[in-house]
């Protein structure tokens, strides 16, 4: 008899929810006909600037899984100043990312020392053929348009330095 | 039920008539409690929409679960006892289509009239014990031995407040006849008060209240699933079971829930009844012929209130263990119908 009350509560509470749903809709999103936008710092996928990628191979080297493969070779630039010795420059041949294989431990963005790869919440990219999740440089540059602005410094930060 | 609309009906129409009308009185039922209460309420209680593409309103996601399940491998395990598993399932349903035939659903609208209906009725659904014991034991899994072997003990455990709730009824109306339980309580009154007749879940609360927990045991719903346990047992006596044979278990536990509720609001809400004096009917003859159309779908309104509140409390409360489950019954349920019972007896020969 002691357990009465607790028990009525109970009822109260899925019917009370039943109620709120008939009324105010569920919590839930119909999801292929209306989406719910991600949190812009969620881990969708990880896009790449190809620009200020210098094969420098440390997010190859601290993945976990050895998901990242980076294959570059060494090309002449011409030199920066006048006169000076042409300048040797690395080009990317391949920077593949095996999604199939990747856990989203965000270790390669944190390591990137150019800021050469970003977090997009960018989160349907699923094939029907587990081969098809090796997504190669070109296809890893496009979701560099879906990476959101860094958001603003918080007051008193200090700027990076030059 | 010789004559309908003035035609005389030869015996083989009335048997195809009864076996029509004893499939439509159990999957009808079944259906819309699975959609109305399963897919939908359930998902109701837990703020989100359930299915919702298949139909408006996702209304045909039984047809396609049906058509999902038929299609299905019919999977045997090897050790199993072969003649036995088969059976197993059908028995299950069987006493559920057993159990619809002594229902009323209007003055003339009945399968059979047994002087001893719900006698009948309380014998004929212990068959799918049966049918679950034989289910976990010639599965060949320790698992579906288990989950069968605590079913066994729940309904039979279960089954005794049953009936001894059902007493008081059967002693209030003095007759086991379902037809004139539900005329008992229609045509009768409250201390000379009869605008709603007489339904017994006023007079026998206590009784109805025993009865709805024991149902909801026999039926195997939450917080009584300790047999179909799905976090210990993977999912007990059906564990084995695959395709059409698993879909028989399915419809068997709805169909069973529909039917179950349709007994109690036969025996405590006045079944297929209006309050008679509404109307100005005195007994059973004087009751239009109206009724007999109009008598199912009170007993469906009814059969999906009770349902409603079985669901509510399957969705709310989580499992028994089986120490407590067994405790709740012999300690608790069978001595409150007891004192019920001797409760009823004495007001019975008073008044």
């Amino acid at each position: 008899m002691a357990q009465l009350p607790g028990l009525l509560k109970g009822l109260g509470i899925t019917f009370g929810t039943m109620m709120r749903t008939f009324k105010n809709g569920s919590n839930t999103v119909q999801y292929p006909h209306e989406k719910e936008a991600p949190p812009v710092r969620a881990r969708g996928v990880i896009a790449l600037h190809q620009d200020n990628c210098t094969s420098c191979m440390l997010c190859s080297r601290s993945c976990p899984d050895w998901c990242i493969y980076i294959e570059a070779h060494k090309e002449l630039a011409p030199p920066r100043r006048e006169g000076g010795k042409p300048r040797q420059v690395n080009l990317l041949d391949r920077f593949d990312i095996d999604y199939a294989l990747c856990m989203y431990c965000g270790i390669c963005v944190e390591v990137c020392p150019f800021d050469a790869l970003f977090w997009s919440p960018e989160y349907e990219y699923s094939e029907p053929n587990i081969t098809d999740m090796l997504h190669d440089k070109t296809k890893l540059s496009e979701w560099m348009e879906t990476v959101p602005e860094a958001p603003a410094l918080e007051v008193g930060a200090d700027k990076k330095k030059k | 039920m010789n004559t309908l609309l003035g035609v005389v009906i030869p015996y083989w129409g009335q048997s195809l008539l009864r076996v029509l009308g004893g499939l439509v009185a159990v999957l009808l039922p079944a259906g819309t409690i699975v959609y109305v209460f399963l897919f939908k309420m359930m998902s109701f209680m837990q703020s989100r929409l359930g299915p919702m593409e298949a139909g408006p309103y996702g209304s045909l996601q039984l047809v396609a679960e049906v058509g999902k399940w038929l299609q299905k491998e019919d999977i045997q395990p090897t050790n199993a006892d072969k003649p036995v598993f088969k059976m197993a399932p059908i028995i299950v349903l069987m006493s559920t289509f057993l159990l619809v035939v002594v229902v009323p659903f209007g003055p003339d609208a009945w399968f059979t009239n047994l002087e001893t209906g719900i006698f009948y009725a309380l014998a004929v659904s212990s068959i799918s014990v049966l049918g679950i014991l034989m289910a976990g034991w010639s599965s060949a899994n320790k698992y579906s031995l288990l989950g069968g072997l605590r079913a066994a003990g729940q309904l039979i455990a279960y089954e005794l407040p049953m009936v001894l709730a059902v007493m008081g009824v059967v002693i209030q109306a003095g007759t086991m006849n379902l037809q004139q339980i539900v005329v008992a309580q229609n045509a009768g009154s409250i201390f000379g008060i009869n605008t709603f007749g007489n339904p017994y879940v006023i007079t026998q609360f206590v009784g109805f209240i025993v009865f709805m927990i024991a149902i909801q045991a026999e039926l195997t719903q939450a917080p009584f699933d300790m047999p179909i346990a799905e976090s210990e047992l993977v999912s007990g006596y059906m564990t084995e079971y695959s395709g059409f044979r698993f879909l028989i278990f399915f419809i068997g536990e709805f169909a069973t829930a529909g039917v179950f509720a349709m007994i109690a609001s036969t025996l405590f809400l006045g079944g297929w009844g209006v309050p008679f004096s509404w109307f100005g009917w005195t007994s059973m003859d004087s009751v239009s012929n109206w009724m007999n159309i109009v008598g199912p779908l009170i007993v469906f309104t009814k059969m999906m209130v009770l349902t409603f509140f079985i669901m509510w409390v399957r969705f709310t409360y989580p499992r028994f263990r089986e120490d407590q489950l067994q405790r709740f019954a012999w300690k608790v349920l069978i001595p409150v119908s007891l004192v019920n019972i001797m409760l009823t007896a004495v007001l019975k020969v008073m008044f």
